[in-house]
């Protein structure tokens, strides 16, 4: 619970780092082929897909029935590729991704574009810092013990390899060794304090982050609705009692200096200490007879018959995508009901089915008509109408993007081309800014990253006033205002393409007319600072900082 | 997942119109300016985040099993001793009740937040406000208008700041992460026409958006964007320049973030803000409890000191509650890393201010350990209720909330005991 350290200035800290991407951006664009990125696809082949799909909208259209709610129209395409780039990448997207998009005449084109994103290296690192804060949050821990950036690159190669989610987990659970050897031994090394495991600690984040379910509590004593027992706990807790810090990293030592390992817990009213045994909280019989402790451990969790852990992953990844999970609260869920199935045990289902594959489920997701959907609600409806869909999906709900995804669309919204590059260098930027005073002033959501908030009065300040905000939009060397107003040769189409770099849409005839009226006759740098003005209301909008 | 019988615009547009249908303007300016009871009242919580050990502040038990290193001293209140990590809160003591019965169920630091600043325990499909959120609802309802500046205020919050809850997003606290330095982005980067041409452009952008979302407007977001703007200009931005006391005033407040939130706090109280929030980080000291907690006293002590004694001298003190309060407690038992573990059950507060008595202790815990309930045991939404009471809230009304259930702001009843 300790705050970060004052660092500083983010601009300091982004300098360097933009003047680096200016001219990487002037390279690569000179290098480039004019299609962008690569046409490279990864995912499950869009026919083949087709069929889950197919399934997910049946249950989306059933909900939709019951609940009384009216679905609203399709979005756009360019409305549902902003939605995807935010998604996948954490950013909007730019316009040179635009034009090549728009180029595309397909009509399956966000099929096609979707397996193109899965494939970019910003999708590896984007989902893998997110899957991160939801096993080991944000927390530095200790160094050298414990290494975050190690993780989260290893999060991120076993999503490029398309490595099984189930067979990750397995790998967080069981893994031995140093951290920086073996990445993996992060999830554990995560909760070493001064050479200690805690395996309460672990035991809770296991239960929330692979189960959906919030067991803490049971630390101190009974879970207030569902059926855990604080024995239950110590139960869970008593898988890590056997792993140990050591100086080659992590290690399972059922005997340890020649004495048998147990874990044992003070007893609340006879303070004695008593030795608790491995235990889990239901269904035993998944649990194999061989292996070490957190192997069963693991191998009970993963079991292909645990509901939870694929009904978890669905609601979690739903979040990612959507910015809300589809159940609320996300590490919390209820107990799933048996001989009842709903959007998660069908997602869960199909997860598990075809091989607990990330890329398969993510794709899914941003396939069915709950995504694709449009936020304007159906013509007629009232405001009461209108959240009843937002609530049952049938009307793309309005979420306030995430400070990194604010921070990323910023950046390229500065940028015609796409800010991504081989090395993957905005995710070192948000490595660094996570610390920086924009998240810290926006408000790093930590590790409750999918709790829904209003913005707040100080994120509109940073916005408006802010040093990065007027970096970005203040005309410098090679960002878009300076572009915008020197290389277009119409009012018209200036205001055009300031809209598709800030909002991926075109303006309407009235804004169009509004800020051409703005540019008329002005020439040099009176034009230019028309420019930042249009640039500032655009993304000081709602339109800009909530996700649509 | 449920289905909402009302939205919660529905229930802002009913709320506000409760607002405007009291609208008494001209009172505003002069309720600033009121001192004494008579002045509309604000809460000020000093937020002991991580679980204090009731032990190693309040409720010392030198010399016993479970009591540690922590020694005890003696107060300006007969019978009454604290920790002497708080010999500047000892001369104080007559000023404020001291409860060392408290009792709650929750033992996670996320759900035992929750109900300690809400005063009831999580839900399901229903966000309870914060106590600070409901004197700022109470600001709204009486229809003042007299703050350019938010009704709440956090300093050095943790990732739990007071929250709206059920009464919506613009009843979240506003967060200054370092009173002494964090409150900039104030100054528009460009003046005159240039700035006014940009809020007039955003209008046209926003209009375009809303026109056919009409849900665009429960996102608060221009609401937000007018009250940043407001706020730019406006003369209470004075109270936060804490710099322009003078040094012994600061120095008493002690050098820290805490300390100098505080005097912040008391500065902002003044121009009429209604709940301000000062966060301590720290006391989750499941390993080396006691160096903890003699670090964080030192920060506690002279600014609690200093707030009290400067409430009063400005005749604040009957118009402004002060609580300060954790999640929870921490254990009897000392662990081998000598920490204390989390403990909902006796656990410690201080309070005053108000309407509330001076000088008084309730409550005992048993010097053993053995005994996990204390001798008289008080309920968080009691105490709540108090407060609320105290604030001149009518907490016992029910009002709607956007999931269609009406909802008391507090299930509990005040303790007559506690009340002046």
């Amino acid at each position: 619970m300790t705050r970060l350290r004052k660092s500083p200035s983010t601009f300091t800290l982004l300098l360097p780092i933009l003047a680096v991407a200016g001219f990487a951006a002037v390279v690569f664009a000179a290098a480039r082929s004019p299609v962008g990125v690569s046409g490279r696809e990864v995912g499950a082949e869009i026919s083949n897909l087709k069929p889950t799909v197919l399934v997910v909208d049946r249950t989306l259209a059933k909900e939709w029935k019951d609940v009384g709610a009216t679905p609203a129209s399709a979005a756009t395409d360019l409305q549902v590729f902003r939605r995807l780039s935010l998604a996948l990448f954490g950013m909007i997207p730019s316009l040179e991704e635009i034009r090549s998009f728009e180029a595309d005449t397909r009509p399956d084109r966000l099929d096609h574009w979707t397996r193109r994103m899965l494939a970019d290296p910003r999708f590896n690192d984007y989902f893998a810092e997110r899957l991160a804060r939801m096993v080991v949050g944000t927390e530095g821990g200790q160094f050298i013990i414990y290494r975050r950036d190690r993780f989260v690159e290893w999060l991120s190669n076993q999503l490029k390899d398309g490595v099984p989610w189930d067979h990750t987990v397995r790998s967080m659970l069981t893994q031995q060794g140093l951290s920086t050897d073996r990445p993996a031994v992060n999830f554990v090394a995560a909760a070493i304090n001064e050479g200690d495991i805690d395996e309460n600690k672990l035991a809770g984040r296991t239960a929330r982050a692979f189960l959906g379910q919030r067991m803490d509590c049971a630390q101190c004593h009974d879970h207030p609705f569902a059926v855990w027992k604080q024995e239950q706990f110590e139960g869970l807790a008593s898988f890590f009692g056997q792993t140990k810090q050591t100086i080659t990293g992590v290690e399972d030592m059922p005997v340890q200096n020649g004495v048998q390992q147990e874990y044992k817990v003070q007893d609340r009213k006879t303070l004695k200490d008593r030795v608790v045994e491995p235990r889990v909280p239901f269904h035993p019989e998944w649990m194999p007879q061989e292996g070490s402790r957190r192997e069963k451990l693991a191998a009970w969790i993963t079991h292909p018959e645990n509901r939870r852990f694929e009904r978890a992953i669905a609601n979690r990844v739903w979040g990612f995508v959507f910015g809300k999970p589809y159940l609320e609260p996300v590490d919390d869920l209820e107990d799933p009901k048996d001989g009842e199935t709903d959007m998660l045990d069908v997602l869960g289902t199909e997860f598990r089915e075809k091989g607990y594959d990330l890329r398969r489920l993510v794709q899914t997701i941003v396939s069915s008509k709950a995504f694709r959907t449009s936020s304007e609600p159906p013509a007629g409806a009232d405001e009461k109408a209108t959240h009843l869909s937002e609530c049952h999906w049938a009307v793309f709900p309005l979420i306030r993007l995430r400070p990194e995804q604010v921070i990323g669309s910023m950046l390229q919204s500065s940028s015609v081309q796409t800010v991504d590059y081989n090395s993957n260098l905005l995710f070192r930027l948000i490595r660094i800014t996570r610390r920086s005073d924009f998240v810290k002033e926006y408000g790093d959501f930590g590790d409750d990253e999918l709790q829904l908030h209003g913005g707040t009065i100080p994120q509109r300040l940073l916005m408006m006033n802010g040093q990065l905000a007027a970096e970005v939009f203040e005309a410098g060397f090679f960002n878009p205002t300076s572009r915008l107003s020197v290389m277009n040769s119409s009012d018209e189409k200036c205001v055009e393409n300031a809209y598709l770099v800030c909002l991926t849409r075109r303006p309407t005839a009235e804004e169009s007319t509004h800020f051409s009226g703005r540019l008329k006759d002005l020439k040099g740098g009176e034009r230019r600072k028309a420019v930042e003005d249009m640039m500032w209301s655009l993304v000081n909008s709602t339109e800009f900082s909530w996700n649509h | 997942m449920s289905t909402p019988l009302s939205s919660r615009r529905d229930f802002l547009r009913i709320s506000s119109g409760l607002g405007l249908s009291i609208l008494l303007p001209a009172l505003d300016l002069r309720a600033a300016t009121e001192r004494g009871p008579a002045r509309p009242k604000s809460l000020i919580t000093l937020w002991m985040a991580g679980g204090p050990s009731q032990l190693e502040t309040w409720d010392p038990h030198p010399g016993t099993k479970i009591g540690g290193p922590t020694k005890a001293i003696k107060t300006n209140v007969e019978g009454l001793s604290i920790a002497d990590h708080f010999p500047r809160m000892a001369e104080r003591m007559d000023s404020v009740c001291v409860i060392r019965s408290l009792v709650s169920k929750e033992g996670d630091h996320e759900r035992a937040t929750y109900m300690l600043k809400t005063g009831f325990r999580p839900a399901p499909a229903l966000i309870h406000p914060s106590l600070s959120a409901i004197v700022a609802q109470k600001y709204d309802e009486d229809g003042c208008k007299d703050l350019a500046i938010p009704r709440i205020i956090s300093f050095s919050p943790n990732q739990w700041p007071a929250r709206g809850g059920f009464l919506g997003d613009q009843y979240d606290a506003f967060k200054i992460f370092d009173p002494k330095e964090n409150l900039h982005n104030l100054a528009a980067r460009v003046q005159g026409t240039r700035q006014s041409q940009r809020v007039e452009n955003l209008s046209v952008v926003e209009k375009s958006f809303a026109r056919k979302r009409a849900q665009a407007k429960a996102t608060l977001h221009e609401e937000t964007v007018k009250s940043a703007l407001t706020m730019m200009t406006s003369d209470q931005l004075k109270a936060f320049k804490i710099d322009e006391e003078p040094k012994a005033v600061r120095d008493a407040y002690g050098d820290s973030q805490f300390g100098q939130g505080c005097l912040a706090a008391r500065r902002l109280v003044e121009v009429g803000v209604r709940a301000v929030e000062v966060t301590l980080d720290g006391f989750d000291t499941h390993a080396d409890n006691f160096t903890g907690h003699a670090l964080r006293g030192e920060k506690v002590d002279p600014a609690f000191a200093a707030l009290i004694h400067d409430l009063k001298e400005r005749d604040l003190w009957d118009s402004t509650v002060v609580l300060c309060i954790g999640e929870f407690g921490r254990s009897p038992a000392i662990n081998p890393f000598s920490g204390r573990d989390h403990w909902p059950s006796g656990f410690s507060a201080v309070v005053g201010g108000a309407g509330f008595k001076q000088g008084l202790v309730l409550g005992k815990t048993d010097p053993e350990g053995v005994a996990k309930m204390p001798e008289d045991p008080i309920e968080v939404q009691d105490l709540y209720a108090t407060v609320l009471k105290n604030l001149g809230v009518d907490f016992a009304r029910e009002r709607m909330t956007p999931i269609g259930r009406p909802m008391q702001f507090s299930a509990g009843t005040p303790i007559d005991r506690l009340l002046a």
